[in-house]
C-alpha cells in the first residue's frame, strides 16, 4: 500500500471530521437539473440521518460521498482529506480503505459464500485486512455471530439467505476491518418494522464499537430518532 | 493490480454460472474445431498435392492441355486423347540434352486401380515429396514380362503378398467384364507408402502390357487369337506406342528449350509441360473452393463468438448489481474489467483446448477410415505456426469481447453512480 493510505490511521491527533461538505453541487450528464446539497459535517464516530423523498438526490449524495461521482462544484472532505484532487484510482482506494457501503437490496456477490462476501473488503484493501481483529475470518465470524446469522449459512451460497439476513450480511461486510465511514442507502426499506429497528440498533451498536460514523439515507422519518443529527434534502423543483 | 483476487473471483463467478456457460463454450468449441479442422486439412491436402511429383522436369504426351496431361499421368484421373508413337519415344530418348526418360503406358486396370506399363527407370527416377525416391517394402522391382509391382494401398486393400497371381482387366473402371484371363501376372514387389497416387497403381513392364494385349487389337479378346504366356514370350514384345513419358533434363537451363522443341515436334503433335507449373495451375483452381471453405468456417467462428458475446451481455444485465457491489467495496474499474476479461479468455481457452482434443480424437478415428475407403493419408502432426496463430485468435477475440461488458459497466458507473441496478 502507498504511504498515503496509512496517514488516516493516526488517531493521536484531534480526530478530523468524518465527512464535511461545502456548497456541493452535481449536474448529471444526461442534462437533468443540477442538484444543490446542504452542507453537512459529521464528527468522527457520530451518525447522520439524511432524509429525502425520491428524486431529492440522496443516492447522488451517497455516490459523491463514496467517491464514485465527482462533484460539479463545491468541496468534499472525508476524514480530513479533500476528495477533489484525488484521481479516480485514488478515490477507489480511499473507498476500499475507509468506507463500508450498504445498499437498499441485492448487496451480495451472488457467486461468493456468506463468509467470502463479508471478507471481500479485506481482500481489496490491505488496510482493512490489518485492522480486522484477530484476522479477516475471525472478525467475519464474530460479526456474523453478532448479527445472528446461523452458522449453517456461513459457507452457503448467499441466495439461500432471507432478505433480512442478506442485509445483515451486508452490514457485516460494511463493518469488517473497521472503516471510519459507513454509507447506507435505505438498507431497511425491504425489511418489516421489527427487523428494521433491530437492524438499525445492531448496525449502530457495532459501528460504535469500531468508532465508525454511519451516514444513513432514508425517506422514513421514523428512523431519525436513532441518530445524533439529521439532515433533510428538499426535492428539486 | 490484485491479480490473485481477480482470478479467484473469476473462478467463483464462472463456477456459479457453469450451466449456461457450458452451452456457450460447447458452441464455441464446435466452431473452433471446425476452423482448426478445415485449416489442418487444407494444409495437409496442399502438402500432399504439391508432393505428388518432384524431380521430373517435363511430362510429355500427345497434344493436349497441360492440366489434362498432368491429371492422367500423375493423378491417374481421366484418359489420354492419343498416344505417342514408339519411334517418337525412341527419338526423344536419343536426345543428348535428355538425361533420362521413363515411358508410361496407361489404359488397363486392376480392381479399379490403374495399371501403369513402364520400365525400371520409373523406380530409379520417379521422385515425390522433397525428392524422395520410391522404395520397396517387400520383394523386388519387376524383371520378367508377367511380373507386377503393387502400390502400397493396392497391396494393403487386397491383402496381396509377393507370389500372388492376379488377372488384370481391360480398360478402366472398378468392375470390368473383359479380363486378361489368359495372361495372369505374378506379384514380385510391393512399394512403400508414399501418400501419392503411386500407392493406388500397379506397375508392369511395357513388354507385359504388350503381351497381354495380343489378340485384343480390336478392343475385345478375339477367340483363337489370344496367346498363352509361353507363346507370348516367343513373340517380339516391342510396343508400338506409349501414352506419355516423364523426362529428366541433363542441364536444367535447357528445360525450356527442350520443351519448346517437343511442342514443335515435326513427327506428330506433342505437348510437354512443366509439372510445377501445371500443379500450381491445378491448385489455383482447387484453391478457390478451399478459400471459400475457409471463409465460411471463419464466418461460423465469428457467429459463435457473437453468440458468446450475446450470452455474456445477457448475463451482464444480472451483473450490474454485482459490479456495483464490487465498485462500492472499492474495486477499481480495471479490476472489474480484468474479471470479465479473465472469464472470457478462460472460456475461449477451454474451448480451444477442447477443440484441440476433439480434432485430434476425431482425426485418430477418421484417418484409418479415410485411408481404408479413399486412400487418403492424413496423419497426426504438430500444428503449424499458422494454425497456432489461428487458434490464438480465439482467446484474443474473447479478450476484446470481455472488454465490452467491462466498458459498459464502467460507463454505467460513471453515468448512474453508486446505486445503479440497486432497485432504485
Amino acid at each position: 500500500m502507498t504511504p498515503e493510505t496509512s496517514r488516516h490511521a493516526d488517531s493521536s491527533a484531534p480526530a478530523p471530521l468524518a465527512a464535511c461538505t461545502r456548497a456541493l453541487t452535481y449536474q448529471w450528464p444526461a442534462g437533468r437539473t443540477s442538484l444543490h446539497f446542504p452542507d453537512l459535517s459529521v464528527p468522527a464516530g457520530e451518525h447522520l440521518f439524511v432524509k429525502g423523498a425520491s428524486g431529492s438526490g440522496k443516492s447522488t449524495l451517497l455516490s459523491l460521498l463514496g467517491g464514485i461521482l465527482r462533484p460539479t462544484s463545491g468541496s468534499l472532505a472525508l476524514l480530513g482529506e479533500e476528495l477533489g484532487p484525488l484521481s479516480n484510482g485514488q478515490r477507489d482506494r480511499f473507498r476500499a480503505d475507509h468506507m463500508g457501503v450498504i445498499f437498499q437490496q441485492f448487496n451480495l456477490v451472488p457467486y461468493l459464500s456468506t463468509l467470502a462476501n463479508v471478507t471481500l473488503p479485506c481482500r481489496l484493501s490491505a488496510r482493512r485486512q490489518r485492522r480486522a481483529s484477530p484476522d479477516a475470518h475471525g472478525q467475519a465470524r464474530a460479526l456474523l455471530q453478532d448479527l445472528a446469522i446461523p452458522e449453517s449459512h456461513w459457507h452457503q451460497q448467499v441466495s439461500r439467505l432471507s432478505v433480512g439476513q442478506q442485509q445483515r450480511v451486508a452490514a457485516a461486510r460494511a463493518l469488517i476491518g473497521q472503516p471510519q465511514l459507513i454509507l447506507a442507502d435505505e438498507p431497511t426499506s425491504a425489511l418489516d418494522a421489527d427487523n428494521r429497528d433491530r437492524f438499525i440498533e445492531l448496525l449502530l451498536t457495532l459501528a460504535q464499537r469500531s468508532s465508525s460514523s454511519v451516514i444513513f439515507v432514508s425517506h422514513d422519518q421514523s428512523l431519525a430518532s436513532h441518530f445524533d443529527q439529521q439532515l433533510v434534502l428538499e426535492a428539486t423543483p | 493490480m490484485k491479480i490473485r483476487l481477480a482470478l479467484s473471483l473469476a473462478w467463483a463467478s464462472l463456477w456459479h454460472r457453469r450451466r449456461v456457460l457450458t452451452l456457450a463454450t460447447l458452441t464455441l468449441t464446435l466452431s473452433v474445431t471446425l476452423l482448426l479442422g478445415v485449416q489442418y486439412l487444407r494444409t495437409e491436402v496442399r502438402q500432399s498435392f504439391t508432393n505428388t511429383i518432384s524431380g521430373t522436369d517435363l511430362i510429355v504426351g500427345a497434344r493436349s492441355g497441360q492440366l489434362n496431361l498432368l491429371l492422367y499421368t500423375v493423378f491417374h484421373i481421366g484418359d489420354a486423347t492419343n498416344n505417342i508413337r514408339w519411334s517418337t519415344y525412341q527419338d526423344l530418348a536419343g536426345d543428348d540434352r535428355i538425361d533420362w526418360i521413363v515411358p508410361l503406358s496407361l489404359g488397363d486396370s486392376y480392381r479399379g486401380h490403374r495399371v501403369v506399363g513402364t520400365d525400371t527407370g520409373f523406380f530409379d527416377h520417379f521422385r515425390f515429396g522433397r525428392g524422395e525416391a520410391l522404395s520397396l517394402t517387400e520383394g523386388q522391382w519387376f524383371g520378367d514380362v508377367f511380373d507386377v509391382v503393387l502400390g502400397a494401398e493396392v497391396a494393403r486393400k487386397h491383402q496381396h503378398a509377393p507370389g500372388d497371381e492376379l488377372i488384370l482387366s481391360h480398360g478402366g473402371g472398378r468392375t470390368s467384364f473383359s479380363n486378361h484371363q489368359d495372361t495372369p501376372f505374378r506379384v514380385t514387389g510391393i512399394l512403400a507408402p508414399t501418400g501419392t497416387p503411386v500407392d493406388q497403381a500397379v506397375y508392369i513392364s511395357l513388354a507385359g502390357m504388350e503381351a497381354m494385349h495380343i489378340g485384343w487389337e480390336s478392343g475385345i479378346a478375339i477367340p483363337g487369337r489370344t496367346v498363352t504366356p509361353d507363346q507370348a514370350r516367343a513373340r517380339d514384345l516391342t510396343p508400338t506406342s506409349v501414352t506419355a513419358a516423364l523426362v529428366g533434363i541433363e542441364r536444367k537451363v535447357m528445360t525450356f528449350q527442350v520443351q519448346r522443341q517437343i511442342n514443335q515436334y515435326q513427327g506428330e503433335p506433342l505437348s510437354a509441360v512443366l509439372p510445377g507449373v501445371a500443379l500450381s495451375e491445378l491448385w489455383r483452381i482447387m484453391g478457390q473452393f478451399e478459400r471459400a471453405l475457409l471463409g465460411i468456417t471463419g464466418l461460423v467462428v465469428i457467429t459463435s463468438l457473437l453468440g458468446l458475446v450475446a450470452v455474456l451481455l445477457t448475463l451482464q444485465a444480472q451483473r450490474n448489481r454485482e459490479i456495483a457491489i464490487l465498485r462500492a467495496t472499492g474495486a477499481s474499474p480495471s479490476l472489474v474489467a480484468a474479471l470479465q476479461v479473465i472469464e472470457c479468455v478462460t472460456l475461449a481457452s477451454i474451448a480451444c483446448l477442447l477443440a484441440l482434443a476433439l480434432s485430434a480424437g476425431g482425426l485418430a478415428v477418421v484417418s484409418p477410415w479415410l485411408l481404408e475407403q479413399h486412400g487418403i493419408q492424413i496423419g497426426l502432426r504438430p500444428l503449424a505456426a499458422a494454425e497456432w496463430l489461428l487458434l490464438a485468435c480465439v482467446p484474443a477475440t474473447a479478450a476484446l469481447v470481455g472488454l465490452l461488458p467491462a466498458l459498459l459497466a464502467w460507463r454505467q458507473s460513471r453515468t448512474h453512480g453508486l446505486s445503479h441496478g440497486m432497485g432504485e
